[in-house]
């Protein structure tokens, strides 16, 4: 509530698996309408503390969650929160294009009708579609199966799904993994265009895409006890230029391991 | 690298060692090859003897002789000759009963020549034989006949016969059917599916979907898992104390003002069948809800779905194919089942439709195992028939089953 400028804040964030720590101890502050990126090495916990981020991980029944998230000065894990809220208030794009087994169309609509939208569905799904930068291409076929669209047109199309419930966050766990550099290309476009409006998380194993395409950078690590943890949090460029842990230096730079 | 080069075969050894993983691999492909011929040879052996009972000589005899009756000959009777020749013939209290049953004029006159056959001539069947034997040794069995049986005619025949289906049962064989039977069978499922559709289906989404993993779902799982190979007359002496004795008022209807009637109704049946199946309708459903991807859900609630929504609109019909698959199929176990109801008390001679779930009933199960207990051969022969009956029944359940889930297996 002090600085309006964060959309998210964590206060000594850490999540167990059972009796494991997989984050551990995670203070940032996430700013409005910027993009973050989170980096790492695989296993130090990037998707664990993205899933927390809207409570994606109360699905894990050994999982559990200490510390505090804020959101506008609620801690959303604190128990008079429904954790459906959260969810409708912070989107999420999975790693592997997730659509619906149905139309395009219903694809948007289906997220839109649960959460009550009250207003005209046409619009709501060109809207959506434009937005995520793919209205030309579906235009003419709305009604067709999302499952015969090309996976980085899926996963613009979940993007599209997302924005549909207008959220205020969007969470993107390595949205682009399994696509090929000119659909990449797309969706990193589509990000800034979207930060105009919304904040992005991302998780990304791809450096350049994080120097690219972010304004802060997280860079996360294990410690001895396999905990992940943020090691070093700050604006991208001085992440990829002058990092002050040599960690995060070895890593950006590909002398990690 | 070089120091690599020695680790594996090489050349001819290489070679050798090739050979022997292709002689392995040969006998294991011809060891599936032999247990799949034994399987069809089990299955052809199984359809072969049935139909081979239900086809074939048969001897026959009449008590009367038909000239007595009418000198047209019987092939030429038609309808009017035939209500001509039974109400003069019939003794009045039995044609009177007939008529109460169903007006004579109105019956076909197939049916009415069954009647001349059943009451009036009074076919007595002497020796029938197997359609193996009818084929392979007609002259023998010709010779056989004319010496044994010298008044009788011979025919070949199919026991399963149009009249065979819609006739109920009697204690001629020539003029059984199995029509009660197949009745009662489809009242037993169809009363079997409404309980235990809903309640298994239920309880696998509760099970999969909403229970948390701890000890005790754990338990009531393996249990579940336990139930589906307990054997079935367990479950009969279990519909048999509960709801054919603790439940009767409810069961034999008395309680909604059915009064002619006991616990052993085909309600209590039906639903001994439905506790039957359940717990293979709740594993089954489980599998195919399992089998929904765990992405779709994440999608669902991505979107701030409740799990209720997530369930309702993505799991439930993404799983449904499988779950009416994966139903049906526990179904038709009920269909074959015979010791729970012998021991819940299903009628064994009964000529009436059941008409209602407190209805007395037989099953076809019961009926043919009635049949093949009997000693004269033609009642193995009308069991045969009906066997090829309840089959077909289990054919029409698999195929349906199959139809369904490719209607519903609309794949996006
Ligand atoms: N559902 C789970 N149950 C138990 N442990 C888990 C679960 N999911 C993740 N973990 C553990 O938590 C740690 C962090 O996993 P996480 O998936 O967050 O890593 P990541 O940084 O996203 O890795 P990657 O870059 O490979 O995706 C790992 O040690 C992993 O084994
Ligand atoms: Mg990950």
């Amino acid at each position: 509530m002090e600085n309006n400028n964060y959309a998210i804040e964590t206060n000594d964030l850490s999540i167990h698996y059972g009796k494991f720590t997989a984050v551990k101890n995670v203070s940032m502050k996430v700013e409005r309408k910027k993009i973050t990126a989170i980096i790492g090495p695989s296993g130090c916990g990037k998707s664990t503390l993205l899933r927390a981020f809207n409570r994606m991980n109360d699905f894990v029944p050994s999982c559990h969650v200490t510390g505090e998230l804020m959101l506008q000065g609620q801690n959303l894990y604190s128990r008079d929160v429904d954790p459906v809220e959260v969810r409708r208030k912070i989107g999420m794009v999975f790693q592997k294009p997730n659509p619906f087994p149905k139309s395009i169309y219903e694809n948007i609509a289906w997220g839109a009708r649960i959460n009550g939208f009250k207003g005209k569905m046409d619009e709501l799904v060109e809207q959506s579609l434009r937005a995520a930068a793919l209205w030309d291409e579906v235009k003419d076929k709305l009604q067709q199966s999302a499952y015969a669209l090309s996976g980085g047109q899926q996963q613009r199309l979940c993007i599209a799904r997302t924005i549909a419930i207008q959220p205020e966050i969007i969470l993107m766990d390595e949205p682009a993994s399994a696509l090929d550099p000119i659909s990449t290309l797309r969706i990193e476009e589509l990000m800034q265009e979207l930060k105009q409006n919304y904040t992005i998380i991302i998780v990304t194993h791809n450096m350049q895409q994080a120097a690219r395409a972010s304004d802060y950078t997280a860079m996360m690590m294990i410690d001895d006890q396999r905990a992940g943890g943020v090691i070093e949090f700050d604006v991208t460029k001085t992440i990829f230029t002058r990092p002050k842990d040599k960690r995060t230096e070895d890593y950006v730079t590909g002398r990690f391991g | 690298m070089s120091t690599h080069t020695n680790t594996y075969p090489q050349g001819d050894a290489f070679n050798a060692s090739l050979k022997t993983r292709y002689r392995v691999a040969t006998i294991w492909q011809f060891a599936f090859l032999s247990a799949l011929l034994i399987a069809i040879l089990a299955l052809t052996a199984l359809l072969y003897n049935v139909v081979d009972g239900a086809f074939g000589y048969v001897a026959y005899d009449y008590k009367k002789d038909p000239a007595t009756f009418t000198p047209i000959p019987v092939n030429e009777l038609t309808k009017e000759d035939l209500l001509v020749i039974l109400k003069e013939n019939l003794s009045s209290g039995a044609y009177n009963k007939l008529e109460n049953e169903q007006k004579l004029e109105t019956r076909t006159q197939g049916e009415l020549y069954t009647l001349f056959l059943e009451r009036l001539v009074q076919i007595d069947t002497k020796a029938t034989w197997s359609m193996t034997d009818s084929l392979f040794r007609s002259a023998e069995i010709r010779a056989e006949a004319a010496e044994k049986y010298p008044d009788a005619q011979l025919e070949f025949r199919s026991w399963l016969t149009p009249q065979f289906l819609t006739t109920p049962m009697s204690s001629k064989a020539e003029f059984a059917g199995v029509r009660t039977a197949v009745l009662g069978s489809l009242w037993l499922v169809g009363i079997a599916i409404l309980f235990a559709l809903p309640v298994g289906v239920g309880a696998a989404i509760y099970l999969q979907e909403y229970a948390p993993k701890n000890w005790l779902t754990n338990i009531i799982q393996t249990n579940i898992n336990n139930l589906a190979g307990v054997p079935s007359i367990v479950y009969g002496m279990l519909g048999l104390a509960v709801f054919v004795r603790t439940m009767e008022a409810l069961t034999s209807g008395s309680a909604f003002g059915v009064t002619d009637s006991n616990g052993r109704t085909v309600l209590s049946a039906g639903l001994t069948m439905g506790i039957l199946v359940l717990p293979l309708i709740i594993i089954n459903a489980q599998e195919a809800i399992k089998a929904v991807p765990d992405s779709l859900r994440q999608a669902a609630f991505g979107v701030g779905a409740t799990r209720w929504q997530t369930v309702w609109y993505h799991v439930l019909p993404n799983a449904l194919p499988g779950i009416l698959t994966g139903s049906i199929l526990a179904i038709s176990r009920a269909l074959g089942e015979t010791a729970p109801l012998i021991v819940v008390g299903a009628s064994t001679f009964i000529s009436l439709d059941p008409n209602g779930p407190f209805s007395k009933f037989t099953a076809l199960p019961i009926q043919i195992y009635q049949w093949t207990t009997r000693p004269q051969s033609e009642f193995h022969a009308i069991a045969a028939s009906a066997i090829i009956v309840l089959l077909v029944l289990l054919l029409t359940l698999n195929a349906t089953a199959i139809l369904l889930r490719n209607r519903f297996q609309r794949k996006w």
